[in-house]
């Protein structure tokens, strides 16, 4: 099924590459893909580009179908894609947010040294998978009754603090401070409660992991410090979302738009694009069920991060506070949201879906935490569990060009099924642990599916968003012990 | 005749059934979805046993909704399905009985996680010259 695309992509300058409006007449807005040359080769290599086209014919969309340079072929969008829409004549659709609704990251810092860490990490991914479940079909640690799911699915983080897992301030540093307000789980079906319910607090599997990293170069010493950030500094990221709970709620939505797509005249490409009018009473009942989607995977990982701080203390003899085990910040990225923004010098609300793609807002941007209003917003990009990842900062830049956003990680080039053939006869948890990163896996077929050959180079990905200063580099972590489903 | 084939994907992957009937090609779609979440399953006991109907739109709609309903059994209830028993199909219509084996967690039998069905590029027909039914699927893995 593998196919190249060879449709039109005009060079603007060296990162920015445009489908014009002329390729398909259905197209309300170009097409921009973010890559350098040598990305753009891979890119081509599938149907990405004419998903990043299609987006370009969902009513309302403004300015162009943006696409980061991780994208790859996803289903309707593509993954990394991003798409603004107008409230009033604009939609919204649950192919722009994806099934793993808020999926996201979130990085820890802790006080201890490479030095200190480097003995320990066996011990420490033995004992972060006993606490954490992961795999395929976890069941959580947590039992909540059909009336506290409701309250996880309206208040996320703010429900998990409470609950007595994490702290106070973690809220802060979460984005929209772990909950959406317009949440609403009357209209979050009984099916996707019930895959919920058990879930809370699990890993899961495929692309989910949980890192001990060291941060192994600094690029920004000054922002960095801002952060508590530096050199030689043992981090953790943790990668999940929303589990079976968002994967119901997209499902169900899908019928949903379906049927909207029809009731409202709507012309699409790909049933996938599925959506419905922002103030159509099917717009609205999605993005408040998203909403409750978002806020359960808030609290997942807030409870995750929980007990890796537990851990950590019983590990190190000592407490979350003296190892100082603070949550520098919490992104999402797949999301859709009401957010302001300025087209063509006006201030106007635009509803950005953000899908495999992370808000980046900049310095003094009202929506980011006071402690970082001068940085700007941390952005937290994984890269693939045998190489890196990067803390970026956002930037002026993405306003005005990405409605304030960026990639949100490698992206793979590999399907699964190839990673397997090419993985056949190699052991790659030893190939991994002979670059001194320790790996435990629910399962030796995710392991397989998720090596490094599989992905892009997430350097070279974050390379593209500095140079056209969409994002700024501040930090690198290298990977030392890695938890996967 | 296959009863189905794994298709690739960049990220995810699909399947594509075949039947001589549309019943058939129902039963091996489900059958290749149960072998990318838990590969060899024929061998399975069977200790678990429930009835299905669904409704919706059209025959697309109804293979999505057939292909949801069993993940939503099999993530809720901790199972593997491997038989599949279908007393009434229409368009719009499916009466089914399914059986499989109970899992716990620590015997986990299930290799890999299937978030959801997608729309994309979902079909299902006739072809007329085979008379041979095809159901393309692609999952969100």
């Amino acid at each position: 099924m593998k196919e190249s695309w060879d449709g039109p992509l005009n060079k603007i300058d060296e990162y920015r590459w445009e489908i014009p409006k002329t390729y398909n007449s259905g197209m309300r807005v170009p097409g921009l893909i973010y890559a350098s040359s040598n990305l753009l080769e891979k890119i081509r290599q599938d149907q990405a580009p004419e998903q990043v086209a299609n987006v370009a014919f969902l009513p309302g969309i403004v300015s162009r179908s943006l696409a980061m340079p991780d994208i790859h072929w996803g289903y309707g969008f593509p993954v990394g894609g991003v798409a603004a829409t107008t409230l009033d004549d604009g939609v919204i659709s649950p192919g722009g947010v994806g099934f793993d609704l808020n999926c996201g990251i979130r990085l820890l810092r802790t006080n201890l040294t490479l030095k200190e860490m480097k003995p320990k990490v066996e011990l420490l991914v033995d004992e972060l998978f006993r606490a954490i479940p992961s795999g395929v079909g976890s069941k959580g640690r947590i039992r909540i009754s059909y009336n506290e799911i409701r309250d996880v699915l309206t208040r996320g983080s703010k429900w998990a603090v409470e609950r007595g897992f994490g702290w106070e301030e973690d809220i802060l540093f979460t984005e929209e401070e772990g909950c959406m307000k317009d949440a609403n789980p009357d209209l979050v079906s009984k099916h996707a409660m019930e895959r919920g319910k058990p879930q809370l607090g699990t890993l899961g599997s495929g692309n989910h992991f949980l890192e001990i990293q060291v941060i192994d170069k600094v690029y920004d010493p000054e922002v960095a410090r801002e952060l508590g950030l530096e050199e030689g500094q043992i981090t953790v990221m943790i990668h999940c979302g929303s589990r079976g709970l968002g994967h119901q709620v997209c499902t169900d939505y899908l019928v949903t738009m379906q049927k909207a797509v029809t009731r409202y005249g709507i012309q699409l490409p790909d049933r996938q694009l599925a959506c419905a009018p922002l103030f159509s009473p099917e717009g609205k009942n999605y993005y408040a069920a998203m909403a409750c989607a978002a806020n359960y995977a808030w609290a997942n990982r807030q409870c995750i991060m929980h007990w890796t701080r537990e851990v950590f203390a019983k590990v190190f003899r000592s407490t979350p506070e003296e190892l100082g085990l603070k949550l520098i910040y919490d992104v999402a990225h797949n999301i859709a949201k009401i957010e302001e923004h300025d087209l063509k010098g006006k201030k106007i609300k635009l509803c950005v879906h953000r899908k495999g793609a992370t808000r980046a807002f900049p310095p003094f941007h009202p929506d980011i935490p006071e402690k970082y209003r001068k940085i700007g917003q941390p952005v937290l990009i994984p890269g693939d569990m045998g190489r890196c990842s990067y803390c970026l900062v956002g930037t002026e830049k993405a306003m005005e060009e990405t409605f304030g956003s960026t990639c949100h990680g490698a992206g793979r080039v590999m399907s699964r099924v190839k990673a397997k053939k090419e993985a056949r006869g190699r052991d790659i948890q030893q190939e991994l642990r002979e670059k001194g990163i320790i790996v435990k896996a629910e399962s030796r077929g995710t392991l397989v599916e998720e090596m490094s050959d599989a992905y892009k180079d997430v350097s070279e990905v974050v390379e593209v968003m500095h140079q056209t200063g969409i994002s700024r580099k501040v930090v690198r972590m290298r990977p030392l012990g890695v938890i996967k489903g | 005749m296959k009863e189905f084939e794994i298709l690739e994907h960049t990220a995810d992957i699909g399947i594509a059934a075949y039947g001589k009937t549309k019943k058939e090609v129902f039963i091996n779609a489900a059958k290749g979805m149960f072998e990318i979440i838990a590969e060899e399953n024929k061998t399975l006991k069977e200790n678990f046993y429930d009835k299905i109907k669904l409704e919706a739109d059209n025959l697309e709609g109804l293979l999505f909704a057939w292909l949801n309903e069993l993940l939503y059994i099999s993530e809720t209830k901790l199972v593997i399905l491997n038989k599949f028993e279908i007393k009434d199909l229409s368009d719009n219509r499916i009466d089914a009985e399914v059986k499989g084996m109970k899992i716990n967690r620590l015997g986990c039998k299930m290799k890999r996680e299937i978030k959801a069905v997608t729309y994309h590029r979902l079909e299902i027909k006739k072809d007329e010259e085979s008379g041979l039914w095809r159901a393309q699927v692609i999952f969100d893995i």
